[in-house]
């Protein structure tokens, strides 16, 4: 027995020690992969000419399934950006919805076909429709959160942003709104250091988001993303936090972009060849795997059930979602106000 | 029938909408301590509490965004701008997220929110507390434009905003608070959105306005009949949806028609009503629709000859209206 190997016998694991469970963990990998593989296909689905755009978030997964891990997926709100893909996964959305939104079908239950993909929405599991200028979603938490206070619903409202995002008024406005009424928010930025091509440092003055929590009035924490069980215990305060009725929490997840910012952008000509190559040392995915297999969990066997189940979720949901009809052209016309119930 | 303020009308409105309806809120600034700066929100406060009437941020692009996030859970929010010239912040929140938000998402979400605000000149109001904005959100589909012209109409329409699952652009003319009077039906007087009015009967002139304009049309047309002009006055009041039969109808009656509004003449609301009357009442005409509007100038400017040179006052109106009538 190595030592490593000893005081992992001794002392209780990581996660446990969280409160998380083994399956807890093992269901979180399976979030991470499923989103990981589902981004794949999304890609592979646009250069194969089945879909015209893709944007996502991979790098992004472990953080965003570890600040969804404990929120009450039925009651809370999720309002979301386009990076968000794992987020909504945990959230309650399924890869059909996504893959639907992707290839533009009426039943896309986002926007029927409406937005481009990526742009995510879903009443039934609680996920506000999204647009495309970055930031407006921030005051649309607010709104929420003070909409549950005020009716007394125990709801916590979750949103996310990238760091580029950060420098829209909204984003500021949001945040002092939130601080002077101690709404019950969390306030996410998925910090990847890229805003498209623009650089942290000339994004960023001060060079940290969550230092800026302190002129509102509440905390904010920096967490390296690719730690997805520090970011789940950062999430869990936060969320208690908001339970409690102390207010909003920000978080800022230092997280990698393994791709371009969409299929519309090459990376390769504004990122250095090496940092793309590190950065897939702090891939979420690999990380947690490495930990998972560090105690004893994701066994060879464990991993190729997961990858198995990932695989065979994504082929049915690709082909049904490909089955399904486009919209109607005469249907353009529709929802532009109510129509009755 | 109790004879009320513009501004009045204003009040009791949301005083019985938040009787009506806990889901109610107000948002805006100096919406409650001191009930607003015309005072529309006066006296909710002390009802209600600061859980509803909510003194917000000076920062409007948040009240349009907070009301949207307040409207998708549950609430049905009046945001309150405290001058149209302030706005502009919000245009994004009102464009991209409130007037679309039911089309985006295919009608999963709707977006109940009222956007109140003060709109037009008055006397020394100059360049930044006096424009007129109905022509930007008019143009953007999804976002109902109203603009009450007497305190009935105020009174009644602010309710129906209220209620209507869509976003409504309120736009109450600041000149009419405390100058314009009228009765106004007690209880739940509900007017619904997108009905014009026939304000007077005529068989000369059709002249079409809202707001202050509608009010002075009315006072020209009142001097001109003992000229033997006749002039019928059209209330527009809902420019978003727009009620085209009343207007056409009127061609048809009186074959000459006149647009007024306070706002630029180039690409104003008064452009889209000149080109319906053209499109579809051609051959109802005895003569080209005129259009009387604001000058195209940045603003109205403070000084006072120069405010009087932009203002549209009685005697441009009546000069416009015995041009058109070839009387």
């Amino acid at each position: 027995m190595s030592a490593m190997e000893a005081k992992a016998a001794v002392s209780p694991a990581r996660h446990s020690t969280l409160g998380l469970s083994d399956q807890d963990v093992l269901e979180m990998y399976y979030y991470i992969a499923l989103a990981r593989a589902l981004d794949e296909r999304l890609w592979v689905l646009q250069r194969a000419g089945k879909a015209m755009f893709v944007i996502s978030g991979p790098g992004h997964e472990g953080c965003q399934v570890a600040a969804m891990w404990p929120m009450d997926k039925k009651r809370d709100w999720l309002v979301p950006f386009y990076r968000s893909i794992a987020a909504c996964l945990v959230k309650g959305m399924t890869v059909r919805d996504i893959l639907l939104g992707l290839f533009a079908r009426a039943e896309d239950p986002s926007s029927g076909g409406r937005q481009m993909p990526g742009h995510y929405g879903h009443p039934r599991v609680k996920i506000l429709s999204t647009s495309s200028p970055v930031g407006t979603q921030y005051p649309h938490a607010t709104g929420i959160a003070y909409a549950a206070k005020l009716r007394k619903t125990g709801e916590v409202t979750m949103t996310a942003v990238g760091e580029g995002g950060t420098s829209q008024g909204d984003v500021h406005e949001a945040m002092n709104w939130a601080g002077i009424y101690k709404l019950p928010v969390i306030f996410i930025v998925e910090n990847n250091e890229y805003a498209i091509s623009v650089p942290l440092h000339k994004q960023v003055a001060g060079g940290s988001v969550a230092a800026r929590a302190v002129g509102y009035g509440f905390p904010g924490v920096t967490t390296d993303g690719a730690d997805v069980l520090e970011c789940y215990r950062v999430a869990k305060e936060a969320y208690e936090r908001a339970k409690r009725g102390d207010g909003p929490t920000l978080l800022e997840f230092r997280v990698v972009r393994l791709g371009s910012h969409s299929s519309d952008d090459q990376q390769e000509r504004y990122r250095p060849k090496e940092e793309i190559e590190a950065d897939r040392r702090r891939d979420p995915l690999r990380v947690f795997g490495a930990y998972l297999e560090s105690v004893g969990l994701l066994t060879e066997a464990k991993k190729k059930e997961i990858a198995d189940r990932v695989k065979r979720e994504i082929n049915e949901a690709t082909d049904s979602a490909d089955e399904s009809p486009l919209p109607e052209p005469e249907s353009a016309a529709r929802y532009v106000f109510f129509e009755g119930d | 029938m109790p004879e009320l303020r513009y501004i009045d009308a204003i009040n009791q409105a949301h005083h019985e909408e938040f009787a009506r309806d806990e889901r109610v809120v107000v948002l805006g600034e100096d919406v409650g301590r001191k009930g607003g700066v015309f005072g529309a929100t006066t006296g909710l406060l002390d009802k209600y509490g600061e859980g509803r009437v909510i003194d917000s941020p000076l920062a409007e692009s948040s009240i349009a965004g907070v009301a949207i996030g307040m409207a998708a859970n549950g609430l049905l929010p009046i945001a309150e701008f405290q001058f149209a010239d302030f706005i502009h912040p919000a245009f994004n929140q009102i464009v991209s997220e409130a007037a679309r938000m039911r089309y985006r998402s295919n009608n999963a979400f709707g977006c109940p929110v009222v956007f109140r605000t003060p709109y037009g000149g008055a006397h020394g109001t100059a360049l930044y507390h006096s424009q007129s904005i109905e022509a930007f959100y008019a143009h953007v589909p999804g976002i109902k434009v109203v603009v009450p012209s007497t305190p009935a109409d105020a009174k009644g329409l602010l309710k129906a905003a209220v209620r209507d699952p869509d976003p409504v652009m309120f736009l109450e003319h600041k000149r009419m608070y405390r100058i314009v009077k009228g009765d106004v039906p007690e209880g739940d007087h509900v007017v619904p959105i997108g009905p014009a009015v026939v304000r007077r009967e005529g068989t000369d002139v059709s002249v079409f306005a809202y707001g202050w304009m509608l009010y002075e049309a009315l006072g020209v047309a009142e001097q001109l009949a003992p000229d033997g002009i006749s002039v019928e006055v059209v209330d527009v009041r809902t420019l978003v949806p727009l009620d085209k039969g009343t207007i056409l109808k009127s061609v048809a009656k009186t074959s000459r028609a006149l647009v007024i509004y306070e706002d630029n003449r180039f690409c104003g609301y008064g452009a889209e009503i000149a080109a319906l009357i053209a499109e579809e009442a051609f051959y109802d005409l005895d003569a080209p629709v005129r259009r009387l509007a604001g000058p195209d100038v940045p603003g109205i400017p403070f000084s006072k000859p120069l405010e009087e040179w932009f203002f549209i006052d009685r005697a441009k109106i009546a000069s416009a209206i015995r041009a058109l009538a070839g009387l």
